[in-house]
Formats: C-alpha cells, structure tokens, sequence
C-alpha cells in the first residue's frame, strides 16, 4: 500500500506493532456515506461532486495549521484535473476502515509530519480514478471512445465534436460506472496543480472569524465544564465542598470525575467562576513531588552511568582514550508545553446509547476507542465529528485519549442530560503536563592527531512517554526510539560512534512535542560538532560537508543554505552566522542563523536562510510556511520556554511566565527549497529542529561561550553554566 | 440586563456584571470569532475594537463597556478593514487561524490611526498578539502590504 521504506518511528509506525490493532479499535466501523453524500454523488472515500460543480475532498488527516487540507486536496484535484476554484474540503468521519494513516496500519490519526506521504499515492489514485470515472460516464453518453476524450479544469471534453460536459452534469453517471481497477496516474510533467501555489483552502474562513473550531461548537442546552485537577502530577481527590461553587450564579452541577472535580455551568464564565469557588482536599500521598533541581541532580548522575545502548560503531571508548584531544559536554532540556492557541477542549452529546463527539482530533481511532470505553459504549456507536485544531503541536495526539475521554466522563456523570463543553484553560493547559520530556545529554567526543573525530559518545537521560501506553510495544530491548531519534541515527562519518539511553520514571505526564526526539538530539549535537570544528579549527560548514560525504541530501540542504546565505562572507561587527542541518520525519533541512547579542545578552535573530529537501514540494508556499513557521516556534522555545517544579508543583501558568515568540523577535525568513522527484515527506515539523542549534552556534561564534542548557534565558541567566 | 452596542446593533445581555466581554460576545451572541487563548490579556486572540479602539475583550468587564460601539471580527467592514482581510488572504498569512481574528482586529486599529507604520509600529501594535504557529513574518508583510493598498486607494 504504502511504498516508502521507513526509518523511524516516532508516531507512524505504532500499529505495525500490534499493540493497539490487537485491540480491535477500528473493526467493525462502517462508513456511512450518508453522512457526507447530501446531493452529492460519492465517486470514492475521498471525492464527491455536486450537480454544482463543487468538488468536495474528504480529508482524513486534522488540519491545525500545517496546510494539509490544502495538500491533500492538491493532490487528489491535480489526478482529477478539478478546477481548483471550485475544490472545497471536508473533514472525514472517524472511520478507520476508510481513512487510517497508512504509515500506521489500522488507525486514522495524524501525525509524525505523514499525512502527505501516506496519502501522496492513495489521493493520487482517488482522483484519477474519479477522473476515469467521470470520463467514462461522457464515453457513454457521447458514444465515443474513452481513449478520445480530455479532461482539463473540471470540464471534460471531446476534442474531435467540441462536446464539453462539466463534471457537475457528469458525476451522477460516473458514480455508477464501475471503479477501474488500475488507472494510470500523470507524469509529473503534466502536473497542473502539484508543485504551485494554489492558495490555501481555508484563508478565508480563518480571517473572516467564521473558521469553526471545536471552542466555536453551541448546542442546544450545552453546558460549559471546566475541572478542578490536584496541583501535583499524580494526586487524587480527597474530599471536595461544592457548596459556595452551587452558589455562583450559573453553576449547574458539580460532579466528581476520573481527572477531578468538575464544575458545570451555563457559560464558561459561570462554570469558572465556580471552580474558583470550589473547596477541595486531594491525597498527595502518591504525587510526584521532585521539583527541577531534584530531577536535574538525579539525571545527571544517571548521565555519568552506562545506559542500555541504541546504536554502537567501532569501539567509542578505545576511541576517547586514544584521542589527542577530549572534549565533554552536559546538555539539560526543560519539560515544554505545547501551548497551543486553541486551548484543549472537547464537546460530548451523550445520548441513550450512543454519543457524538466534536473534537480537534488528531488521533480519531484511539479518541472514539477511549469515549466509548469510558461510557461503556461499543466504538461504533461513538461519532466523532473531527474540526478544524487551534494549533495542535501533538498535543491534541495523545495515547490515553486525554481531554475526549474526560469530557466524556463529564456527560456520563451528568447522565447526558444536557452536550456538555469542556473547555481547560490557558492556566489548566500549562499546568496540565503532558510536556516535551526533561533531558539530560552527556557528550563525549575525541580528535585524532590530525583534528579529525575519531570517536563520539553520546548518553540520554529522559523519560520515556510511551511507556505504559497503547504504544509501549515501540519500545524495543529497553530503547524508546523517541528519544534518541536524530542522534542514534547521526550521518556524521565518525569511525566510534556509541549512543546510550536512560529513561528514568518521573511522575510527570509527557509526550511528543513538535519534532519529538529531534527536539533536543539535533540540539546537542549540531552544538558540539560545532565545539568540536572549533577545537580542531575547522570551519563548521565545511567540516559538515566533509562528513556528510556519503549523505547527498543533508548535504544539498547544507551547501543550499550556506549559498543563499552568503556563508564565509564578512558581517557587520557584532553579527555572526551559525548553521545546522539536520534530518527528520525523511526530510532533510539546514539553517543559517544571522544574530546580534541584544542589550540583555539574549541573542537577536535577525534573519535565518532555510533550504528543505522534502521530496516534491506539493505547495511550495505552504512548504515555505511551514519552515517560518517551525522557525518561529523553536525560536520561542529556545529563547524563553520552560515549565519548572517546584516540590512537584508547577510553577508557570500562562503566557506571562511561559513565554514564547512575539512578533518583534521574529527574523527575516528565507526559505529555499530543493528541487526534488522524490515522493513528499513531511514539512509540518522537520523546519523546528535545526533553529536552535544555529543560533546556538553563531551566539558560539559570536561569545566563543557555547550554550549547553536551554532556553537561552536561563543559560545565560546561570552565567558560567552556559 | 444591559443594553451592549455590538457589530451596529443593540443587544440585550442578561449576565452578571463582571462577566468578561469575550464571554457574553461567545456564549451569549454567538460571536465565535473572537477567540479566548489566555483570560488573562497575554495573548489578543480576543482583541475586539471598543469605540474604534483595540481591546482584550477577555479582561474587560462587560459593565465597563457602556455606551461604546463594540466591533467584532465578524462586524467589520469599511476599506481598513477590506485591505486588512484581502492582504491576510492574498498572503496566506493563515496557519491554525485560532489568532487570526485577534491579529486581523489589531492590524486594523492600527491601520485605522496609522496608514504608513513601520516595523517598529507593527511591533508596538503586534506584540501583544501570540500566534503559536508563528505566523509573523507573514503578519508583518500583510501588515505592510494593506498599508500600501490604502495608500493607494
């Protein structure tokens, strides 16, 4: 089905494991094509036209941002020769059988920067298909020859009689015709759409405020939920007094939950305002409650012990003691919240045996699953209507099916008399966990008589976030790949290479985060390849290529980058360049970093030139976005973000002390992309990983302090520990 | 009850009179558009004009409001507003859209008082504004562009 190899395993490969397939999420779903069809006739899952002409792509995948339901729709209207004016999208109902993510196997969900390569050969052969279909329908009305027909724009025509019906006029009789079986797909030459710049498909919803996202969902009678949850990760009710909370004007119920105490009102006001009002006493027997500073002493000293090992070259430690030159350095990661603009938020409609849920969701199989397990109910009888995401980051992905199944247990404790919203807040969202990991990074490395690096040891320490999940079954022999990902697989020529992994148990829920691993692999070492050009005097761009001999495309996106970027060349006084490349997700992306040093120390990115291989630029200026974007994103939460313990209790709230990006941080971006006929890979998640590192690197450059702790602000706040 | 002057219309609001703006615009009258990110005027996802001015709707009691026109993204209209919203689409400035109201509402009241700002007026009008996925570089260059339309115009 899917005719890509792959090497990672992030997010995409989890059913091959079994583990959750062995559960039978997603048998006996039946699509329903009722539900979609109106008027329309259905030429396949993924395409239907209206007597209007209006082609409707069914997406499978969520669209929070990352343009996917323009790229899916490119991708199908490009086979079928659709007039892009006249495409519209659809979300897919929650229905596996149709549409899981075929680099998962059995579930439909999205994630691991995918959608666009699994769905790169199914949509093609969609469209095509429904292009013979409709062709097929003008042959008969015509009596003409297939063969004799042409398709362009939405109109199919025969050339010979100057017959011209439109697809609109055709889609009721090509949905009878019977589905061919193989159909040819174009030559990337005579591709009309893919590789342009179609304008996205929901620009205008989302600038005229009526984009509808699962905050915006009123049902009659709905109650709006907000929970109160224990302050330290792993507490539990104790006791609770909904007295002053039934008091507040608006407040309808106060109910106990798996997650807390919720509080039911007319409104969000009302229902926080009641929480407010609440008085609760929760069992903090077995709560984490480690703070930073413990955790950080404790992964440490874990990082000077020899951990299981991910991947051995050569022999690492004869390497080191042989070396002329040692270099060692300590890297510490903080735990990262996802943020997104969207805080988390789910509405439920229970109702005598069956339920419908409207959710931003980004794993449908494992949230119907989780719903209609908490209300006893079989999957099938659970809807899932999937909306448009306010920002995602993976948070909305997540393996216990979080904030569905606690909207859920809300319904049910209200015995479904009323839909219910639940909605956390920006202060619930921060301190809510499910954070990017804490990690600990020891790096060795040696230099031979000559300053070349003969041998790299590199040793992890963080925990692991598929443990005890439906996804445990990715960890193998003690290796949760999550969590090396970008530095077991380091394409540096280095004779003795050893990459060791601890993943010690922190009571502190956590998952992926944008780029997952990559978040901090590609950190720690394009910095200290960085230290260790430094220390043989070698330049850091050249010293890359040369190591990247055997790896074309890193190599292609580190000289694209380092060209456009005028590297080598002199800057202003007080500038300075630092550059990174790094793979993930099987696209391969460098960026050079331009900075000043800001009058507080911070450095101040003023530009960053950004080159991409991702195999065929569907939509170049969402490809583009995407690296702005990503760029954006890992600047914020290089230079500012942190979620710290205090004695377990999270100290940050909101966007005041968890900050990110603001727009006068923001560089110029330049993005170049790489032309390429290979299949598309991903672009919503491989732009984040290089952009630390390549300011880290030019602050490097500029200070000569490397920076070995993140966010900037604390590294440099810490002084010598930077 | 009050009397709330919204999108040129008056509304009848029945709500306890510290209720922020942002709730009585959502759930009160349906005016989704405006978007709650933060509660805490951190984020301006819920920026709205209040008699012509840009304000976080999320910390503004609804009592405080008065007699003052409220302006919401879906009440718009007039050229600001029309280059504003024709510049964010002809750019794509979009990524998850759940700031996009709040960004699109500041960059008018900017442009409404500024017609030629530049990169440090767009800061001082923007910051105030997160967009998580990072949208600025195209925020700043539709900023500048619906400038220059309205020069034009």
């Amino acid at each position: 089905m899917h005719p890509f190899t792959r090497r990672e395993s992030s997010r995409r490969t989890f059913l091959k494991t079994g583990v959750v397939a062995g559960t039978a999420l997603v048998v006996g779903f039946r699509f329903r094509p009722e539900a979609l069809a109106a008027s329309s006739p259905v030429l396949n899952a993924f395409v239907r036209i209206a007597p209007d002409d209006t082609v409707t792509v069914v997406a499978k995948h969520l669209e929070m941002g990352q343009g996917v339901h323009t790229g899916l729709a490119t991708v199908l209207a490009d086979e079928l020769d659709a007039d892009w004016s006249r495409v519209r999208v659809v979300d897919a109902p929650a229905d596996a059988s149709r549409y899981a993510n075929l680099a998962w196997g059995a579930a439909q969900g999205t994630g691991g920067s995918g959608s666009i390569a699994n769905s790169w050969m199914q949509l093609r052969k969609a469209g095509a298909t429904a292009r013979a279909m409709l062709v097929a329908a003008a042959a008969e009305k015509w009596g003409v020859p297939a063969s004799s027909l042409s398709v362009d724009q939405g109109v199919v025509s025969h050339p010979a009689t100057g017959r011209r019906a439109r697809f609109g006029e055709l889609a009721e009789a090509a949905a009878r015709q019977p589905v061919p079986k193989d159909v040819a797909l174009k030559d990337p030459k005579d591709w009309k759409l893919i590789g342009k710049e179609t304008p996205r498909v929901d620009s205008i919803a989302k600038t005229d405020g009526s984009a509808r996202f699962t905050m915006d969902v009123y049902l009659p009678d709905m109650l709006t939920a907000v929970v109160a949850r224990p302050p330290r990760f792993g507490a539990t009710l104790q006791s609770v007094d909904p007295s002053a909370a039934l008091k507040v004007p608006g407040v309808t119920n106060v109910v106990e939950v798996p997650a807390g105490v919720a509080v039911l009102g007319k409104g969000f006001w009302a229902a926080r305002q009641g929480r407010a009002a609440l008085r609760v006493e929760w069992d903090e027997s077995k709560a984490e409650r480690r703070g930073t500073h413990e955790l950080l002493a404790e992964f440490t000293a874990l990082a000077g012990k020899p951990g299981p090992s991910a991947r051995r070259d050569g022999d690492p430690a004869a390497g080191l003691a042989g070396a002329t030159k040692t270099l060692e350095a300590t890297y510490e990661f903080p735990y990262l919240a996802h943020a997104p603009m969207e805080p988390l938020d789910c509405v439920v409609k229970l109702e005598a045996g069956r339920c419908e849920v409207w959710a931003g969701s980004q794993m449908q199989t494992l949230d119907q699953a989780l719903v209609a397990q908490t209300l006893g109910l079989p999957p099938e009888k659970v809807e899932l209507h999937t909306l448009l995401a306010g920002g995602s980051f993976g948070r909305r992905a997540t393996p216990n099916a979080d904030v569905a199944a606690e909207a859920a247990s809300i319904a049910k404790a209200i015995g479904g008399r009323q839909p219910v919203k639940l909605v956390w807040t920006r202060e619930d969202d921060i301190r809510g966990g499910r954070y990017r990991p804490m990690f600990v990074h020891r790096l060795r490395a040696g230099l031979d008589a000559q300053g070349r690096i003969a041998a790299w040891e590199h040793r992890i320490v963080g925990q692991s976030f598929l443990k005890g999940t439906p996804f445990a079954g990715l960890i193998k022999d003690g290796i949760d790949r999550t969590s090396i990902e970008g530095a077991v697989n380091l394409p540096y020529a280095i004779p003795s290479l050893g990459v060791e992994l601890h993943s010690p148990d922190v009571g502190v829920p956590t998952l992926w985060w944008r780029s997952v691993g990559h978040t901090h692999t590609a950190f720690s070492t394009e910095t200290f390849l960085d230290e260790l050009a430094a220390a043989a005097g070698r330049d850091p761009f050249e010293l890359r290529r040369e190591l990247l001999k055997d790896h074309p495309r890193h190599r292609g996106v580190l000289e694209l980058a380092a060209s456009k970027a005028s590297w080598g060349t002199p800057l202003a006084a007080g500038r300075a360049r630092g550059i990174a490349v790094h793979e993930s997700f099987r696209s391969f992306v460098a960026q050079v970093a331009e900075i000043s040093l800001g009058e507080d120390g911070m450095p101040r990115v003023e530009r960053v030139v950004c080159a991409v291989d991702c195999g065929v630029a569907v939509n170049p200026d969402v490809v583009r976005a995407q690296m702005e974007g990503a760029i954006g994103f890992g600047l914020g939460a290089a230079l500012w973000s942190e979620i710290t313990l205090d004695e377990g209790r999270v100290v940050q709230s909101n966007f005041h002390d968890y900050r990110t990006l603001r727009i006068d941080e923001m560089p110029k971006v330049e993005v170049h992309i790489v032309p390429s006929a290979e299949p598309p890979t991903g672009v919503g998640e491989p732009g984040v990983p290089p952009i630390a590192p390549a300011v880290a690197n030019a602050l490097f450059k500029l200070t000569g302090k490397p920076v070995h702790r993140l966010p900037f602000a604390r590294a440099l706040e810490a002084g010598g520990r930077a | 009850m009050a009397i709330l002057h919204v999108n040129g219309k008056p509304r009848d609001v029945d709500v306890p009179s510290d209720t922020p703006l942002l709730w009585v615009l959502r759930d009160e009258l349906r005016l989704t558009g405006t978007k709650y990110g933060c509660g805490v005027a951190q984020c301006g996802a819920c920026t709205v004009l209040v008699g012509g001015q840009a304000a976080r709707s999320c910390v503004l009691p609804v009592s405080a409001v008065g007699d003052n026109e409220v302006t919401t993204v879906e009440g718009v209209g007039g050229e600001v507003s029309q280059v504003v919203q024709g510049a964010w689409r002809r750019l794509d400035v979009v990524q998850c859209g759940y700031c996009q109201s709040g960004q699109i509402m500041s960059a008018i009241a900017l442009l409404s008082e500024n017609a030629n700002p530049t990169d440090a007026d767009i800061d001082g009008a923007m910051t105030g504004n997160l967009c998580r996925c990072a949208t600025y570089v195209r925020i700043r260059a539709a900023v500048h562009a619906a400038a220059k339309d309205l020069r034009r115009s």
